[in-house]
């Protein structure tokens, strides 16, 4: 299907009477996912978004429960997740990495239900890459500028309008009889694969064929001795990553109510394995280094049989003293 | 869906001093809701969080019978700058706590049945071995010969003294009591825990030896096990490690690509060969 930008806003307002809408908005730091009101306040990000829209799923914190306690027991409320969301403006790795994440929250075993209930409540739209950045490896991944794994929608950009894709009856019955949308022609189609073949080819490679079977062997390796060497540990490559999802549980007292809280923590943090006791079984930045590369590119795939990066490239960007996860994946292709 | 995330709530009916330090106390809790008492029920060495309202949570093994369904028990060691096991250890009887679990899985109790099973216990870490001594003399007649060699620094530190007493006098059972040093009318052993095990030498044909202490109990109990004829397949640990969530989740727990909180506590030392030594 087709829709012209002008009639994007109308779409969209339509759209608030079923739904919260939460869009990428500009803050000092960059842009993020916030609940927008329709049509202004927000923009389609050039390139991406500075968090990931994990976020929108896993929030940074999140109250669970909240309870009172007397001589006679404790009452318990538990934290309702809002109603219907439509979530605009996605790029493909952030979508795909949502697809890792339900493995962890939402697979077999126990679920996560407040993780569940947002996926489950949540349209997913998507917004292709016409320009990929520099720091962009999704394809070395098996993931793609033009990726729908994870969406609902997929739009692409088409100049004056944008081409969309409807991959799931959610998506579906977001879009289907309204007014706003035309069948999509033969040019249509041809524009879109012009925009992806050109995306695919100035999108960078990195080489982490057998990364894996390399990791399998490479624990103890002098390798992770260098590589981790000019890490601050400030975690910010692990908050801004889609698929990180390490959290901590703490509980917080306002006004004689109990607040069970749920916060990004991170693998990168000393804190973070220390035992009461005061032994730590990742005791220095080496360990926490290792465990990160580890934990994405073996442990996921031994569980899941995936690597849980996307490619996205925020840590290569974001990170202060330039660690670069592909010269990483590099080093250990090449050991 | 069940939310995992939510506490039953229990109250504290009785606080028992273990130590003579008095830095062990064991917490029998019972529930609040009979629904949840009727719903609850464990395998020994799994283990569950508890919760001081206003404080947070912390993983314990549970040290109760699982045939006991009315209470759960747990020996809590209060460290110092911890958090839980202070405020636990502030806490009275007729307080509410919360109680997230039985998580983990467990000791591998069915494989035991028609084995010897000897039982390795050092310091406080007796707490889910007591679980499963309880559940074997239970259903003493699916057993073999039970052996169960515990030891601590001191006569002081022994956990569950009372009960001790008691096994010493039945005949379904081989308790061995050792100190690392002894006192004036000391009955048990003198000497570490490793030393006893080689004295004692438990058969290791048709047997399981299942090893919870300290790391340096751990570190020369394990080759003195190998030298008495145990298959690693047939020595079970429990591990430690931080936990948050305890469902595989928060991530802070994993060795390799195992989670102790989901895939443990209880590994066989062959399970633990094939991982990472990062516990």
């Amino acid at each position: 299907m087709i829709i012209r930008k002008e009639r994007v806003n109308d779409f969209l307002n339509g759209l608030r009477a079923g739904y919260r809408l939460y869009a990428p908005v500009q803050t000092q730091a960059g842009p993020v996912f916030a609940p927008v009101n329709g049509a202004t306040g927000w923009s389609w990000p050039a390139g991406n978004t500075l968090k990931s829209a994990k976020e929108v799923f896993l929030p940074q914190t999140e109250t669970l429960f909240t309870y009172r306690t007397s001589l006679d027991g404790v009452q318990v409320e538990e934290a309702r997740v809002e109603g219907r969301v439509v979530l605009l403006g996605v790029r493909p790795c952030d979508a795909r990495s949502l697809t890792m994440l339900d493995k962890v929250f939402a697979g077999e075993g126990v679920r996560d239900p407040y993780y569940t209930a947002r996926r489950e409540n949540t349209v997913v739209l998507g917004l292709a890459c016409n320009e990929p950045c520099g720091t962009c490896f999704c394809t070395s991944l098996g993931g793609s500028p033009f990726g729908t794994a994870g969406c609902d929608l997929l739009w692409v950009d088409l100049g004056d309008r944008y081409l969309v894709r409807v991959l799931t009856d959610r998506g579906k019955a977001l879009v289907e009889g309204r007014p706003e949308f035309a069948p999509a022609g033969d040019a249509d189609l041809a524009a879109a694969r012009e925009l992806e073949e050109g995306a695919l080819g100035r999108m960078g490679t990195v080489p982490v064929q057998g990364v894996k079977e390399k990791l399998d062997r490479l624990f103890a390796d002098p390798l992770w001795d260098r590589v981790y060497e000019k890490c601050l540990g400030c975690g910010t490559c692990t908050y801004l990553c889609p698929t990180c999802h390490c959290f901590d549980l703490t509980d917080e007292v306002i006004d004689g109510l109990g607040v069970r809280l749920r916060t990004w923590d991170a693998c990168m943090y000393p804190l973070f394995t220390l035992h009461a006791s005061g032994h730590n079984p990742r005791p220095t930045q080496k360990e926490r280094f290792r465990q990160r590369i580890m934990h994405k590119f073996k442990y996921f795939v031994d569980n899941f049989r995936e690597t849980a990066c996307v490619g996205c490239g925020r840590c290569i960007r974001y990170c202060p003293v330039n660690i670069d996860i592909r010269a990483v994946l590099a080093e250990i292709s090449a050991g | 869906m069940k939310n995992p995330y939510l506490p039953l709530p229990m109250r504290i009916e009785k606080i028992t001093v273990e130590t003579e330090d008095r830095s062990l106390r064991t917490f029998s809790l019972s529930f609040l809701n009979r629904a949840d008492a009727e719903a609850f029920g464990f395998v020994p060495g799994q283990f569950a969080e508890v919760h001081v309202f206003g404080q947070g949570e912390a993983p314990f093994g549970i040290a109760s019978s699982p045939l006991v369904r009315d209470r759960v028990e747990f020996t809590v060691n209060r460290i110092p700058g911890g958090v839980v096991t202070t405020a636990l250890h502030n806490a009275r009887e007729g307080d509410i706590v919360g109680l997230r679990g039985p998580l983990g899985n467990g000791y591998p109790v069915q494989e035991f049945e028609g084995k010897d099973v000897v039982i390795i216990g050092g310091g406080f870490a007796f707490t889910t071995l007591r679980s499963l001594t309880w559940y074997i003399l239970a259903n003493r007649e699916r057993f073999g010969k039970l052996t169960v060699l515990y030891g601590a620094r001191e006569p002081g530190l022994l956990l569950y003294k009372d009960e001790l007493a008691a096994w010493q006098k039945r005949d379904d059972l081989e308790l061995i009591l050792t100190v690392d040093r002894g006192r004036e009318g000391w009955q048990g052993k003198v000497g570490v825990v490793p030393a006893i095990l080689k004295e004692a030498a438990p058969s290791a044909a048709n047997a399981y030896a299942v090893v919870c202490g300290p790391p340096i109990m751990i570190r020369f109990t394990l080759p003195v096990l190998q030298e008495l004829g145990f298959p690693p397949e047939r020595v079970i640990m429990s591990l430690e490690m931080r936990m948050k969530c305890g469902l595989g989740m928060c991530g802070r727990c994993n060795i390799g690509h195992k989670y102790v909180c989901k895939d443990g506590p209880v590994f066989t030392l062959a399970e633990l060969s094939e991982l990472p030594a990062e516990y």
